[in-house]
């Protein structure tokens, strides 16, 4: 056995502190080891290159760098090790910058026995470390993406396109997500439905793509390269292949129900196609008010339907499938204006959010395009636009900022303004956020050319009175209150998971941040990948962000997929729990405390199983042992006991 | 039911009704308030600066005391309320400030006690429903107007009784008399408070906006649980009331409640309202109040 130590300096990281020398003058006269040296950077090229040429040329059997967290360079030192034919699994990081330099900057003394310490008991933990192989998983390379807004379908077709089945699946009965609804988009005004039915046709009819809309999922487990789902597509009482969208059914139907494509703007039909472009245009029967459903009778679709689609009989269906990657995509839902006391808890007919602007500025919407209030249907000609009704509020609402809102509103007031050309939009605002391509000239537009009037400050209170909507404000650039009688009050409400993504989670098995955002497994540098490897994420399901944004994500993470199904299998380390089925009692502590559910119970032989590619190799199934029957790879009992021997 | 009860100075001098209304009804409700023995002023406002604990002596005697009697401590005037629960929020989460104010006053307090007004008792305790088949003279549905104005409600995290925003408490209880809650947008803004004392217009015109603003809805009465509150928007319309012009009577809500539980005229005290609410209720006929003046 000749161990060799590398300690690195990282520059001042590590030898501003740590007295180098004098580490190595000790270590001299530490006879397990063959070789130490040292160098100013180790994960430089010519530091790599001393390593490989030390094990050549003095025989080494095992390798110490002393340098960062393994978190930071353990794959690199690996493969130096492995290219000069040494098992990658005999070379080991000692963490002498984040757990020793770096915290003791002000002791370099003490700092200097710890990282020898470090060093020896690294040491001592090589000398036994085994010699192991990659352990290798087959990848099923078909992809499951969940959520069909803009980020959903972007990733669907990113990876369909790349020759991947895919399987895309939304609770609602269309794709296209909150973008169906808006009417144009910041920064160029392009109308959003021009540039998003395309994209809906396209993922409609794209042969890689399997479209469950109106669907759920309903159970998913395994692990990366190997998720076993289960797709729940609701009943929508309607058989979709034998439909051919007449739309007859829903001229005839006698039941009106609230539009919730609309959000309440407009009334639809108990049986109804969300929207004229929907993808796919199929009817769905909503079986709350349908009068077959809550009455017995009626069944009008059902005789004028010329090809016998309707079926009242439907059942929810139960799809399964087997994917080797998810990407999340479930997008954001509004903070309710009903929450929203000061502003009069959405009771004030037209005091609206920012969604029902874009339906009322829609050309398909309940308007027409024109901008009407939802009262009494008055084209209204004094506006007041509220940003941060939610956001940035830490008492009443969430800490965040949603992000989108400055741009929206500044786009809703001048698309107002161009609608309305004699009326007068305000904004309240706190900041203008306007960072992005195009976006400050945006609304540079707005305040300067096209006469909206923003006022930096808080409103208090909304109100009606008198057939208007009152608006108590404060303009803190001129100190004086704000009293303005407006027509129509629109408010830029927060953008909050939506609904059910926190059930979605924990079914996942992915982190949320406390406000049910999902947990991005790096801020920086791992943006669309979940904690969870094979499970990615993209768009608002992820944070607030705009559709540039989200499609950027979304093209991201299905790269992410493409990597993982660039090979028929995955490599995963092998330092992993194992158990000793001599002496495993099948107690199941192990099971108990695992938190990658990676062990389960093999009852018939009452033994404690592991999931090797579940296993994070974490040990705390080592510790619960009760029997010793379990231990980790590479850091076995004994060599936990021999590194701290060599600490004390 | 037995609290210790808190009455406050106000209530045993300008707001004499209040506490005489309360504990007649409360009486009937079954509710026992027993008052501390030898409690002293809250101290009327609660101190903002952060440096200065000598205002929280008072409250804090009174806040130990109440732990001494070993019961919820009751109190109806809004600034006490506000001072009392404000200051027990002090002593239960600043340690330095707790440990110094209590040496000085050498009582071992520690935030035990919990600080209640009537009104939470009235709705979490009885219970609107229950209260509602305790009237016998229900108001047929006489129009009133909810003052909350600001110490009531906020800072919401230290008073917190309802939401600060869009309270509905008194509401509740107007709908459990038999009255019409009139909404209107100015119950939770400011009185003007002190700055009353001031001469001139802007010193009451909050107050008058208050009052316009309920009275444009329809409001015949306004209740209110603070005798700062009751002054000002009964005050604003001193011009009114010479004038010979509509006003609209300021009242505390416990008076109304005498009123729907059927007490006699005596416990109203209605002396010094400058709008005088005994023909509000003559002109609604409300039964066991014809005599009212």
């Amino acid at each position: 056995m000749k161990t060799g130590v590398f300690i690195c300096h990282c520059g001042l990281n590590i030898g501003g502190v740590v007295d180098i020398p004098k580490v190595l003058e000790d270590l001299s006269g530490y006879d397990s080891l063959g070789y130490v040296t040292d160098y100013r950077y180790m994960c430089s090229d010519p530091g790599q290159q001393l390593i490989k040429d030390a094990i050549r040329d003095k025989g080494l059997t095992g390798v110490v760098v002393a340098a960062c967290s393994p978190a930071m360079h353990e794959s690199t030192f690996r493969k130096t090790a492995e290219a000069a034919g040494l098992n990658p699994f005999r070379c080991e990081m000692a963490n002498i910058r984040e757990q020793c330099s770096w915290p003791h900057r002000g002791e370099p003394e003490k700092a200097t026995q710890k990282a020898l310490e470090i060093i020896k008991a690294s040491a001592e933990k090589v000398r036994k470390n085994q010699e192991l192989s990659s352990l290798s998983i087959p990848v099923t390379r078909q992809a499951l993406v969940i959520g069909a807004g803009i980020a959903g379908m972007q990733a669907a077709l990113d990876i369909a396109d790349a020759g991947y089945r895919v399987s895309l699946v939304d609770r609602l009965p269309y794709i296209g997500g909150h973008m169906a609804q808006l009417s144009e988009t910041f920064p160029t005004l392009d109308c959003s439905q021009c540039i998003l039915t395309p994209k809906s046709s396209e993922v409609g009819s794209h042969p890689n793509i399997d479209l469950f809309t109106n669907s759920e999922i309903h159970s998913i487990s395994g692990y990366v390269g190997n998720f076993d789902v289960t797709i729940r597509r609701k009943a929508a009482y309607v058989n979709w292949d034998v439909c051919n969208g007449c739309g007859l059914c829903m001229e005839k139907c006698p039941v009106k129900t609230d539009s919730d494509f609309e959000l309440g703007l407009a009334k639809t039909k108990a049986i109804s196609i969300a929207f004229p472009q929907a993808v796919p245009n199929r009817p769905v029967i909503n079986s709350e008010v349908c009068r077959h459903f809550t009455q017995g009778k009626c069944g009008v679709c059902e005789k004028v339907c010329p090809v016998g689609a309707i079926d009242f009989k439907e059942e929810d269906t139960f799809i399964d499938r087997k994917v080797g990657a998810v990407v999340v995509a479930t997008g954001y839902d509004l903070h309710p204006k009903t929450k929203v006391g000061e502003y009069g808890y959405g009771v004030a007919k037209d005091v609206i959010d920012g969604l029902e602007f874009e339906r009322l500025n829609s050309a398909s919407g309940p308007t027409q395009g024109e901008i009407r209030r939802p009262s009494d249907g008055k084209i209204p000609k004094e506006v007041v636009f509220i940003q941060c009704v939610g956001s940035r509020d830490q008492e009443n609402g969430y800490p965040y900022c949603s992000k989108i809102c400055c741009m929206y509103t500044a786009k809703h007031a001048r698309l107002y303004k161009h609608k309305v050309p004699d009326g007068q939009p305000y904004v309240f605002y706190m900041d203008i956020r306007a960072g992005g391509k195009g976006y400050e000239e945006f609304v540079q537009r707005a305040t300067e050319e096209e006469g909206v009037l923003y006022l930096r400050g808080r409103v208090s209170r909304v109100f009606e009175e008198d057939g208007k909507t009152v608006v108590f404000g404060v303009d803190t650039l001129s100190n004086k209150k704000v009293e303005i009688h407006a027509d129509m009050v629109v408010l830029a409400t927060a953008i909050v998971p939506a609904r059910g993504q926190t059930e979605l989670a924990r079914l996942l098995k992915i982190s949320t941040d406390e406000w049910g955002f999902l947990s991005e497994a790096h801020p920086k540098l791992r943006p669309v990948e979940s904690l969870t490897r094979g499970i990615y994420i993209a768009g608002c399901a992820q944070a607030p962000k705009d559709i540039p944004d989200s499609v950027t994500q979304a093209g991201s993470a299905a790269a992410k997929v493409l990597a993982l199904f660039s090979s028929d299998t995955l490599s995963h380390t092998p330092e992993v729990a194992v158990v000793d089925e001599e002496l495993c009692t099948g107690c199941g502590m192990c099971i108990d405390v695992c938190a990658y559910d990676a062990r389960t119970l093999d009852a018939r032989r009452s033994l404690a199983v592991v999931n090797e590619v579940l296993c994070e190799g974490c040990g705390a199934c080592q510790v619960a042992c009760p029997s010793g029957a379990t231990c980790q790879r590479n850091m076995d009992t004994a060599q936990v006991m021999s590194m701290i021997d060599a600490v004390i | 039911m037995v609290y210790s009860y808190f009455p406050g100075c106000t209530l045993r001098a300008k707001a004499k009704g209040f506490e005489s209304s309360t504990l007649a009804s409360c009486e009937v409700l079954g509710v026992c308030l027993e008052e501390l023995e030898e409690w002293q002023c809250c101290g009327a406002t609660f101190p903002l600066q952060i440096d200065n604990s000598f205002p929280l002596v008072s409250p804090t005697r009174t806040l130990a005391s109440a732990k001494k009697a070993g019961r919820e401590l009751v109190t109806l005037c809004s600034a006490c309320l506000n001072v009392l629960k404000r200051t027990n929020h002090v002593i239960r989460e600043d340690l330095d400030k707790r440990e110094k104010v209590c040496a000085f006053i050498e009582e071992d307090y520690s935030g035990e006690v919990e600080v209640l007004h009537l009104l939470e008792i009235l709705r979490d305790e009885i219970g609107f429903e229950s209260l509602a088949r305790k009237v016998v003279s229900p108001f047929a549905g006489l129009p009133v107007a909810a003052y909350y104005g600001c110490l009531l409600l906020r800072p919401p995290e230290e008073v917190g009784i309802d939401d600060p925003e869009s309270p509905s408490v008194l509401e509740e209880f107007l709908s459990a008399l038999g009255c019409d809650p009139v909404e209107y947008p100015y119950k939770t803004e400011c009185c003007g408070s002190y700055v009353v004392l001031q001469p001139g217009e802007p010193a009451v015109s909050p107050s008058r906006l208050v009052v316009e603003s309920a009275k444009s809805r329809g409001a015949k009465v306004i209740v209110t649980s603070c005798p700062l509150c009751q002054f000002n928007l009964d005050y604003a319309q001193s011009g009114s009331v010479e004038r010979g012009e509509n006003a609209v009577p300021v009242v505390y809500f416990t008076q109304l409640l005498a009123v729907a539980l059927g007490l006699g005229e005596e416990v109203l005290e209605f002396d010094g309202h400058i709008v005088p609410p005994g023909l509000i209720f003559q002109s609604v006929g409300v039964g066991g109040c014809g005599g009212l003046t």
